[in-house]
């Protein structure tokens, strides 16, 4: 369980995180959503410690994160930021044994090399390992990447903006592998995402942040609201049912 | 390629080079030399090819590994500040304590070039526009301030003549005796291969270390460290080879990935090798007199490096 109480967060002298508390529920896909600076990815940050916070806390298992040993909480919880864009020739293989880090400090076990194989077979990336990530395509990157984590096989997986720069195929061909590791593994993630209907159809529990602060939070039933959803974005999006989802009508 | 294919033409240049020179040894006489070729090849033709081969493991590794933690392909010794710092530091012993030794030169120049390459780092995190070519340029600007206020005090101090023999290399001077400081560069390309895979993670970012919860900072200046120690050794005995950190990387990389672990390795003896061809171009050129190594390498690695940046356009365009 994540809890998070009262953090805040201020860029020189503006805030952009302010007294939010909200608890991440074990087993479950929690989505973050909301308008541009919101404050979606900061606490995404916070909560994995890429950020440091002004103030509050972040409870991972009852710890507060300052208590934790980077190495530690790199076994527990892991985090993928959206801008990947790395300009080294590393091949996909070498790239998911580097998940495996935390564990063996780079000098790779058997056991390390086996989580490795069987995160790239999950992924689907067996003919692709010996790429070189600079060969691949945007979806197939993203693939890689969330197959790193998979080696490092945290319980606690967050994702910043996942989808951003996908096609409708890759970015549906991903959030069913986030819905798989759920169910699968039995793992916790935790994602910014922007489109409504992307929340809406994976995801169990929605967070709805607006100007550094908590709007709405719930599960994802109640938050796909026309009412609730016009408090957030200030739009009219009426909510059509297809297919057993809540779906957002915003284009026009 | 097979880093064992590499390492017979090591060899097999290596023992080339043992038998160029004035003095007529031929490898027929190994078993009955006289007392004179024996000291040729003692005093002078073994500590000369030991020095090439560490001078070339060295200046390609710290290449590799600046080139990782800046992570930008064109970056180096030569292009940033470290250099410069390191003669800026020489002089600066020169001129305070006249009659130092090499080891307390060294460790004033080592925290110089330190210094030096630290604050480029530091300017490099400031910068925003990181363009490939771009971030070099700044560095080689920097390196230049740096360099002509070591000309300044070079100057005021009757010491040019002395300093430019630190920017020209050459192994001519090199015998036994005057090249053992080199040494120290040993353990220090152990300490790079033990690290081989933090600085490959560290290329990846603060963000992906932390991750990984790994202490980015703390493996970034290590490698400074390495980079500026070992510049400093090989600045004080054979002086300047330039481009060498910078195109030797750039040519692994293009065949083995960017993967420090795997590509170490191999850069280190392609370095070697590169520094052995070109001192024996250098030193038959010209029979019985040679050229400075700091000129062939400056001539064949521009054209190299040139190469690469138009194999670059090429390739983004």
């Amino acid at each position: 369980m994540i809890e998070v109480r009262n953090v805040s967060k201020a860029y020189g002298g503006k805030p952009v995180i302010e007294e939010v508390s909200v608890g991440i529920k074990k087993g479950k896909i929690t989505s973050f959503i909301g308008p541009n600076g919101a404050g979606k990815s900061t606490l995404l940050s916070m909560i994995s410690r890429l950020l440091t916070k002004d103030s509050g806390q972040v409870l991972i298992e009852g710890k507060e994160l300052s208590d934790w040993k980077s190495k530690d909480l790199a076994k527990k919880i892991s985090i993928l930021k959206q801008s990947n864009h790395i300009n080294l020739r590393l091949t996909v293989r070498e790239l998911v044994s580097f998940g495996r880090f935390p564990y063996s400090q780079g000098k790779l076990t058997k056991e390390d090399w086996e989580q490795v194989d069987e995160a790239i077979a999950y992924m689907d990336l067996v003919d692709l390992q010996g790429k070189y990530l600079d060969e691949l395509s945007g979806g197939q990157n993203q693939r890689a990447f969330i197959a790193m984590v998979i080696a490092q096989n945290t319980e606690y997986i967050l994702l910043d903006e996942p989808l951003n720069n996908l096609d409708m195929k890759h970015s549906v061909q991903i959030m069913k592998v986030l819905r798989r590791l759920v169910e699968e593994l039995g793992k916790t993630v935790i994602l910014v995402i922007h489109d409504i209907n992307f929340a809406s159809c994976y995801s169990d529990y929605i967070v709805a942040l607006k100007n550094g602060k908590i709007v709405k939070e719930g599960s994802t039933e109640t938050i796909i609201d026309s009412a609730i959803l016009k408090e957030i974005y200030d739009m009219d999006i009426p909510i059509e049912i297809i297919n057993g989802n809540r779906i957002g009508i915003y284009f026009s | 390629m097979k880093l064992w294919y590499l390492l017979v033409v090591l060899i097999v240049l290596s023992i080339t080079s043992l038998f160029i020179g004035v003095k007529d040894i031929s490898p027929l006489d190994l078993f009955s030399l006289t007392e004179a070729q024996q000291q040729v090849l003692m005093i002078s033709r073994f500590p000369r090819l030991i020095s090439i081969i560490l001078a070339g493991f060295g200046m390609s590794i710290t290449g590799l590994i600046m080139q990782q933690l800046s992570r930008n392909k064109f970056v180096s010794p030569t292009t940033g500040g470290t250099d410069d710092s390191a003669r800026l530091g020489i002089l600066v012993a020169l001129m305070v304590f006249p009659s130092a030794s090499t080891i307390e030169k060294m460790l004033l120049a080592f925290a110089f070039a330190l210094a030096g390459t630290f604050l480029f780092m530091k300017i490099l995190d400031r910068i925003k526009f990181k363009d490939t070519i771009f971030i070099p340029l700044v560095g080689l600007m920097f390196g230049n301030v740096i360099s002509s206020v070591t000309t300044f005090f070079a100057y005021k101090n009757d010491l040019i003549q002395n300093i430019s023999s630190w920017l020209q290399g050459s192994f001519s001077l090199v015998m036994s005796g005057r090249y053992e400081l080199l040494y120290v560069s040993i353990p220090l390309l152990v300490l790079a291969y033990l690290y081989a895979n933090k600085f490959t993670i560290a290329g990846l970012g603060q963000e992906f270390s932390a991750n990984l919860g790994m202490n980015h900072k703390l493996v970034v200046n290590i490698g400074l460290v390495i980079v500026a120690l070992v510049s400093v050794v090989v600045i004080l005995t054979v002086g300047t080879l330039p481009f060498l950190g910078l195109i030797i990387p750039n040519i692994v990389t293009l065949y083995m990935g960017d993967n420090l672990k795997k590509n170490l390795a191999h850069t280190a003896v392609v370095g070697a090798i590169f520094v052995l061809v070109c001192d024996i171009i250098g030193r038959l050129i010209i029979f019985p007199y040679e050229i400075p190594i700091g000129l062939t390498i400056g001539v064949i690695g521009s054209v190299i490096f040139l190469y690469l940046l138009m194999r670059r356009k090429a390739y983004e365009g």
